[in-house]
């Protein structure tokens, strides 16, 4: 039974402790977690993506009080109400919009850190499992709110997306009718939809952050050079007072200052382009509402999502599928398939360097091809970059286990 | 005390189950198609003023019909798709890309569609002629009734194209 001081002021810091162990809580997850001195701006996009996804959802709340989901008023609702009668509906619109189209732009950046510095190994593999778990989460998220204003963009990704699942020559067409609860995109697809994305993908997002946390808290985060220390005896250093000695940081307040630093200018970035650049987040097809008998002359997705639609574009039906399943599911497997011990930057890291540099341009070229026309020489370049993606992933195991030792620093 | 424990465990274990199996049915059932969406949904069609080689567009199930009455001169003229309705041959076809279900565009000089989304192509029986899509465009159930055309009822001219294994 535990000991409770029947003189301790109600909600004082002892009361408190008692009950709540609130001392504890805040050393263990804040004061005394960690962090690596050895470490840039890079390190930050975790906390940047956390205040971004923060926005979303208090952008999302607002809009979520005049939205009307159905398939006769959602588009005016967007784009009369919210735009022109709500008083400021327009900022939480392009907000929201700007964001779920920055927040992937941070999410590649975060991710590309973590495979340049090999972050993903040596007892950081759930961390990059949960990250991708994440990954999946607000692709379903960001899909899913792409529905709602109902234009003719918001129609035929969900037509073209949900035929997906009809899975090729297997013709799941029953499977294809059930995800939509219609034959074609309709009411029931549209409401289902709006629960996935006011509800159930927030939720389960939630819930992997937090498992995304968890996964860090005993690895500690990495370095930029990918040193391994003993962070008990670093952390004696630091709280014996030999600040400058100690390798590392408390999370709050010294890490979590540089953070808000980092956090101040990306918000300059991303506010000048909610007021000045929102119709890059925009698409002007969007704003016809849909129309089942018309397709738009050209159906792409937004940008993050294009290096893997152009992956499936170039190949027949069945290939393509696959191609596309290869590419949503490969890294995933990273850890797996990196086969080399060293946990190092690239640059250090010989062959690794090379694959490293081209994964980064064939998804840079997979995504302004999935841009382009489907003609040549356009497919025929997207093509080339398919391949090599594949090719690359194939001999990632193969260029790691050559790979020579190398020391942390 | 073992044994009863595991017994209460065993019997929770599988009332539990049961009912998750329960609630993944309802699950499953919530998110079927209503039966007035499965119910809804015959078109009839007038093809007696269809003038040939032009793109007529109809609505059946919420999803684009495509009609071409194919001219003699046309390359598509034999195919053994095309429906013969009052002594004319017409494409009716479902105007879906069989590739990922986007609508082709015509173009009646070209006698060919091509898909805006990834690049198929198809003649005007609605056959492959390039790319992605694996199949030809679907032929939908339909009967035919002396000038008209009822989509959603399977009459024998579409039993026997499904028999050929031609309506997909």
């Amino acid at each position: 039974m535990a000991h409770f001081d029947p003189n301790a002021k109600p909600f004082s810091n002892k009361w408190m402790n008692e009950r709540l162990g609130v001392d504890t809580l805040k050393r263990v997850l804040s004061t005394e977690y960690w962090i690596p001195k050895n470490i840039n701006f890079l390190w930050a996009m975790g906390m940047v993506l956390a205040a971004t996804f923060g926005v979303l959802l208090i952008s999302g709340i607002f809009l979520l009080m005049y939205y009307v989901p159905t398939t006769k008023e959602a588009f005016d609702s967007v784009n009369y109400t919210i735009m022109s009668q709500v008083g400021y509906g327009w900022l939480w619109r392009h907000i929201h919009g700007v964001a779920a189209s920055v927040v992937f732009l941070i999410i590649y950046i975060h991710m590309f850190t973590g495979i340049y510095y090999g972050s993903y190994k040596r007892g950081r593999e759930l961390i990059w499992i949960s990250g991708m778990f994440l990954f999946v989460a607000f692709s379903a998220e960001a899909f899913s709110g792409y529905m709602l204003p109902w234009g003719q963009m918001s129609y035929w990704a969900g037509m073209v997306i949900t035929n997906l699942f009809s899975l090729g020559s297997l013709e799941l067409n029953g499977l294809v009718e059930w995800i939509r609860g219609d034959y074609v995109p309709g009411q029931a697809f549209l409401s289902r939809f709006f629960m996935l994305h006011v509800l159930l993908m927030p939720l389960i997002i939630i819930g992997l952050i937090v498992l995304h946390f968890g996964t860090l808290r005993l690895p500690h985060v990495n370095n930029k050079d990918g040193e391994e220390f003993d962070f008990e005896a670093e952390a004696e250093k630091w709280k014996a007072g030999k600040r400058k000695e100690s390798k590392v940081i408390p999370f709050n307040p010294v890490f979590l200052s540089k953070d808000v630093f980092v956090m101040g200018i990306y918000f300059i970035f991303f506010f000048y382009l909610v007021f000045y650049h929102f119709e890059f987040a925009m698409d002007p097809v969007n704003f016809d509402p849909a129309d089942g008998l018309k397709t738009p002359p050209h159906i792409y997705p937004e940008w993050y999502f294009l290096w893997s639609y152009e992956i499936l574009r170039p190949f027949s039906k069945n290939i393509g599928l696959i191609a596309f399943g290869f590419a949503q599911v490969i890294f995933f497997l990273l850890p797996f398939l990196d086969r080399s011990p060293n946990v190092a930057p690239a640059n250090r890291r010989g062959p690794f360097k090379i694959w490293f540099w081209l994964l980064l341009i064939d998804m840079i070229g997979l995504t302004i091809m999935g841009k382009l026309p489907p003609v040549d020489p356009w497919s025929m370049f997207g093509t080339v970059f398919a391949y090599t993606f594949i090719a690359l992933w194939i001999a990632l195991p193969f260029i790691t286990k050559m790979e020579k030792p190398v020391g942390g620093k | 005390m073992s044994n009863r424990r595991d017994f209460m465990g065993m019997a929770l274990g599988g009332f539990a189950g049961l009912g998750a199996l329960g609630a993944l049915y309802a699950a499953k059932r919530t998110w079927d198609p209503l039966p007035s969406v499965k119910a809804g949904g015959f078109t009839t069609l007038d093809l007696s003023n269809v003038p040939e080689n032009t793109l007529i567009v109809e609505k059946w199930r919420g999803k684009p019909i495509l009609i071409i009455k194919v001219a003699k001169d046309d390359k598509a003229y034999k195919d053994k798709r095309l429906i013969t309705v009052d002594g004319h041959k017409y494409m009716i076809v479902v105007g879906l890309c069989t590739h990922l279900g986007c609508i082709p565009d015509y173009f009646p000089e070209k006698h060919k569609f091509i898909c805006p989304c990834h690049g198929g192509q198809f003649d005007a029986a609605g056959e492959v002629l390039k790319a992605p899509p694996p199949s030809p465009l679907v032929i939908p159930p339909f009967k035919i009734d002396g000038k008209k055309v009822v989509l959603g009822e399977e009459g024998p001219e579409y039993k026997k194209l499904k028999a050929a294994g031609l309506v997909a």
